[in-house]
C-alpha cells in the first residue's frame, strides 16, 4: 500500500505568502487585506500580494492612505466587527507610526472587554538588514510584541512554515504579528516545496530542523538557515549541533526547546534584532530558571550589535549576525 | 430653543413628542447617575478614577434617539453619557465601574474600558483620539457587508489636535464610510483650554480639509442636535459618506474628579452651570406643552430608583476571582 504524497510545488518565500492570502481569501469571505500599495498594478513593494486584487476585487484587497494608524485602526474595527483583516504595514519600522492601535487596542481589547469583543486580524510586515536601507528600514522589532500580552506573534523561516503559519495566523481567533524577512522573499537559496491547497501549521509548536547531541541552537526567521548552514560545517569537525526552529514566539513552544537543552546541555540562542532585551534575552531566562544544574556552560546569545541599523555595507555586515558569530558562540560552550 | 444659528425653531422641525421626552430621560439618568458616582466618591463610599461626563448630556441623547440596537458607538474615558445613551444597562454599568465580577467586562476593564456588544457599544479607549481609526473598521464590516449600520465615534476637542483623528477622517471620506465623528467640544482638552491648543475657532472646519460634510451645533440645544444628528445618521445609513458633528458644550466638573480646576476661570464655569443645559430642557418640555411637570417627575424618580438597584447591584456583587487575571488575554490561555 502506497500514501498519496501531498501535492506540492517548489517557489520562493514571497509566493509562499502570497498563495496563503490567496487559499485563505478563496475560503473565506471575511478575510480582506489592506495596506499601502498592495493592490494592482504593484501587488506591493515586494510583489508579495501580486495577482490578489485583480482575482478578489479593489474591495478585497484594499489599497490604502499611507497612514499607519488609520490601517491598523481599520483593522481593529473590522476584525471587532466579524471579518479577519489582513493589514500590511510596509516596513517593520513603521510599526512604531501606529504601536497605538497594536498595543492599546488589538492587543488588550479582548483582555479590557472581558472577552466579549475579540480582534482576530493579522499584521503582516517585511523587515531585516542586509539590502542596504539604513536605520529606519531595516529592523526587527518583535520583542516589543512579545512584551504586549494579547498578540501573537509569528516569524517563518521557510515557505512551507510562512504558508502554513500564515493561514493559521489568518483564522485564529487572537491578533497575530506575523514577521517575513524580505531577505527571504525572493531569494532562490531560501526557496523550497510548499504543500498544495489549504497547508496549515499550528502556532506554539516549533521545529526541529536539523536533530544533533551537543548543542541546541535556537532561532527563527532568516538566522534558522544561518545555523542550519553552521551546522553542517561543525559536522565535519565532529560537533553535532541540533537546530530548533521555534516558528512562533507568542505562542512559545518552550517543552520542544527545554527538552532539547536538557539533552544537549547546551544552548545558543540566535537572532537578527540586536541582542539587549531581544527574544534571546527571555529565552536564555527561561532555559537558566528550568535546567541551570544540567548546563555544561551559560547560554549564550547571538544577535545584532546594540545600535541602529548602519547604511554603509561594511557597517551592516558588522551589525547583522553572522555566521562567524554563531560558530564562535558555538565554540564557547563546546570544546 | 433655537437652532445654532439662531432663530426659533419651526414646529414641524421638531421631534415627536415621545423622542422629546426619551431624550430627556436620557438625560436625567446620566445626570443622575453622575450626581450619584460624584457624592458617593465624595463621601468615601467608593474610590475609582471617574470622568464627570455632567454638561454634555444633550449630545449623546440626542444621536441615541437616531440609533438602532445594532448601530455601533465608541466612546472614550469620559464616556458614562455615550454608555447610557446607547442603553449599556446601569447595573452592568455601575458593577463594572466598581470593579466587580458582575460588571460589563466582568471587572478587567473598568470605568475607561466599557464594552458591551449587545448595546452595540463597542469600544471605550482611554487613548485620546484613538477610536477614530477603529471607527472606520466598524464603518468598512458594514460597507462590506452591505448592510446599513450605522456607526458613531464620539470623541473631544482636544482630539482633533492628534494625528488618529487626521488619518481617520481622510480615510472615512476616501473610502465614503458610513461613520458619524461626534466631537463633543467641551472646551478644555485635559487642563489646556482649546483657544491656547487648537488653531481653528471651529472644529468643523477641519471637516473641510477632508472634504466632508461637517458642521457646528449647539451641545447644549436638544433640538438643535437632534436635528443635525439626523442627517449625520441618515447620510451614513443612505452610503452617502461620513460628516464631523462638532457639539459645543461645557465641561463642569474638570479633567478628573479631585481635579482642582485651577485652570478653568470660575466666572466661566459658575456661568456655564447657571446655563445647565438639562432643567432648562426640562423647562422647555412643560413650556411647550410637551410634558408635564409630573410626567417628568415620574422619569426623574424611575431613573433615580433604576440608579439606587445598579448602585445596590454593583455593591452586592462580589470582585473577580484572582484566577480571573489569565483569562482572555487570548482564546486559549498562552504562556
Amino acid at each position: 500500500m502506497t500514501v498519496a504524497a501531498v501535492a506540492s510545488r517548489t517557489m520562493p518565500f514571497a509566493m509562499a505568502v502570497n498563495e496563503a492570502l490567496d487559499v485563505a481569501m478563496g475560503l473565506d469571505e471575511r478575510v480582506f487585506l489592506l495596506g499601502e500599495d498592495i493592490a494592482e498594478p504593484s501587488g506591493g513593494v515586494y510583489k508579495v500580494t501580486k495577482g490578489l486584487s485583480t482575482k478578489y476585487g479593489d474591495h478585497r484587497v484594499r489599497k490604502t492612505p499611507i497612514s499607519e494608524q488609520a490601517i491598523i485602526g481599520s483593522a481593529v474595527g473590522a476584525a471587532i466587527a466579524g471579518f479577519r483583516p489582513v493589514a500590511e504595514i510596509m516596513i517593520m519600522d513603521f510599526l512604531a507610526v501606529c504601536l497605538d492601535q497594536v498595543s492599546n487596542h488589538a492587543a488588550k481589547i479582548r483582555y479590557m472587554s472581558g472577552g466579549q469583543t475579540t480582534v482576530p486580524m493579522v499584521i503582516r510586515t517585511s523587515a531585516g538588514a542586509g539590502m542596504g536601507f539604513g536605520a529606519q528600514h531595516s529592523e526587527l522589532l518583535e520583542a516589543w510584541a512579545v512584551h504586549t500580552p494579547g498578540i501573537k506573534v509569528v516569524v517563518a523561516s521557510t515557505p512551507a512554515d510562512a504558508k502554513g503559519l500564515l493561514l493559521s495566523a489568518i483564522f485564529d481567533d487572537d491578533p497575530v504579528l506575523f514577521v517575513e524577512q524580505m531577505m527571504l522573499y525572493w531569494n532562490p537559496a531560501y526557496a523550497g516545496e510548499v504543500p498544495e491547497g489549504d497547508h496549515r501549521i499550528p502556532l506554539g509548536r516549533a521545529d526541529v530542523k536539523r536533530p544533533g547531541s551537543h548543542v541546541s541552537l535556537i532561532s527563527y526567521g532568516k538566522q534558522v538557515h544561518d545555523c542550519l548552514a553552521v551546522a553542517e560545517t561543525l559536522a565535519g569537525e565532529g560537533i553535532d549541533a541540533e537546530v530548533v526552529d521555534l516558528r512562533t514566539l507568542v505562542p512559545l513552544d518552550i517543552d520542544t526547546v527545554l527538552e532539547s537543552v536538557a539533552r544537549t546541555r547546551n544552548a545558543v540562542v540566535v537572532h537578527e534584532a540586536v541582542t539587549r532585551c531581544g527574544f534571546g534575552a527571555e529565552l536564555s531566562a527561561q532555559i537558566h530558571e528550568a535546567l541551570f544544574a544540567d548546563l555544561e556552560h551559560p547560554v549564550q546569545r547571538v544577535g545584532a550589535k546594540n545600535t541602529p541599523v548602519p547604511y554603509a555595507k561594511p557597517l551592516e555586515t558588522a551589525y547583522v549576525p553572522q555566521a562567524a558569530d554563531i560558530e564562535a558562540a558555538i565554540r564557547r560552550v563546546v570544546a | 430653543m433655537t437652532e445654532d444659528e439662531g432663530g426659533a425653531v419651526a414646529e414641524s422641525a421638531l421631534p415627536d413628542r415621545d423622542t422629546l421626552v426619551r431624550m430627556y430621560e436620557v438625560q436625567t439618568t446620566i445626570k443622575q447617575c453622575d450626581e450619584r458616582f460624584r457624592s458617593m466618591l465624595m463621601s468615601g463610599q467608593i474610590a475609582l478614577i471617574y470622568y464627570s461626563p455632567r454638561g454634555q448630556e444633550c449630545i449623546s441623547a440626542s444621536w441615541g434617539v437616531h440609533l438602532r440596537p445594532d448601530d455601533y458607538v465608541l466612546t472614550i474615558y469620559r464616556g458614562l453619557h455615550d454608555h447610557l445613551a446607547k442603553g449599556v444597562p446601569l447595573r452592568e454599568l455601575w458593577a463594572e465601574f466598581l470593579g466587580r465580577a458582575t460588571g460589563t467586562c466582568k471587572g478587567k476593564g473598568g470605568p475607561m474600558h466599557i464594552t458591551h456588544p449587545a448595546s452595540g457599544l463597542m469600544v471605550t479607549t482611554g487613548i485620546v483620539g484613538a477610536g477614530i481609526p477603529i471607527a472606520n473598521g466598524f464603518g468598512l464590516a458594514a460597507q462590506l457587508r452591505g448592510s446599513d449600520q450605522v456607526t458613531v465615534v464620539n470623541f473631544g476637542d482636544g482630539a482633533s489636535n492628534i494625528g488618529a483623528f487626521h488619518e481617520g477622517l481622510n480615510l472615512a471620506s476616501v473610502w465614503k464610510l458610513p461613520v458619524v465623528f461626534v466631537c463633543q467640544n467641551n472646551q478644555y482638552g485635559e487642563h489646556t483650554p482649546m483657544r491656547m491648543a487648537t488653531s481653528v475657532e471651529k472644529i468643523s472646519t477641519r471637516g473641510m480639509a477632508y472634504d466632508m460634510a461637517a458642521v457646528t451645533v449647539d451641545g447644549n440645544d436638544p433640538v438643535a442636535l437632534w436635528r443635525v444628528m439626523g442627517e449625520a445618521v441618515d447620510r451614513a445609513r443612505r452610503g452617502e459618506g461620513p460628516t464631523l458633528v462638532e457639539a459645543v458644550t461645557y465641561r463642569f466638573w474638570g479633567h478628573l474628579m479631585g481635579d482642582a480646576m485651577e485652570y478653568m476661570p470660575a466666572e466661566e464655569r459658575q456661568a456655564a452651570m447657571a446655563a445647565d443645559p438639562v432643567p432648562r430642557y426640562r423647562q422647555w418640555l412643560v413650556d411647550h406643552g410637551q410634558a408635564t411637570d409630573d410626567e417628568l417627575s415620574a422619569i426623574d424618580a424611575k431613573a433615580r430608583d433604576a440608579i439606587d438597584d445598579a448602585v445596590q447591584f454593583a455593591l452586592d456583587s462580589p470582585f473577580p476571582d484572582p484566577s480571573e487575571l489569565f483569562t482572555d488575554v487570548y482564546a486559549e490561555v498562552v504562556r
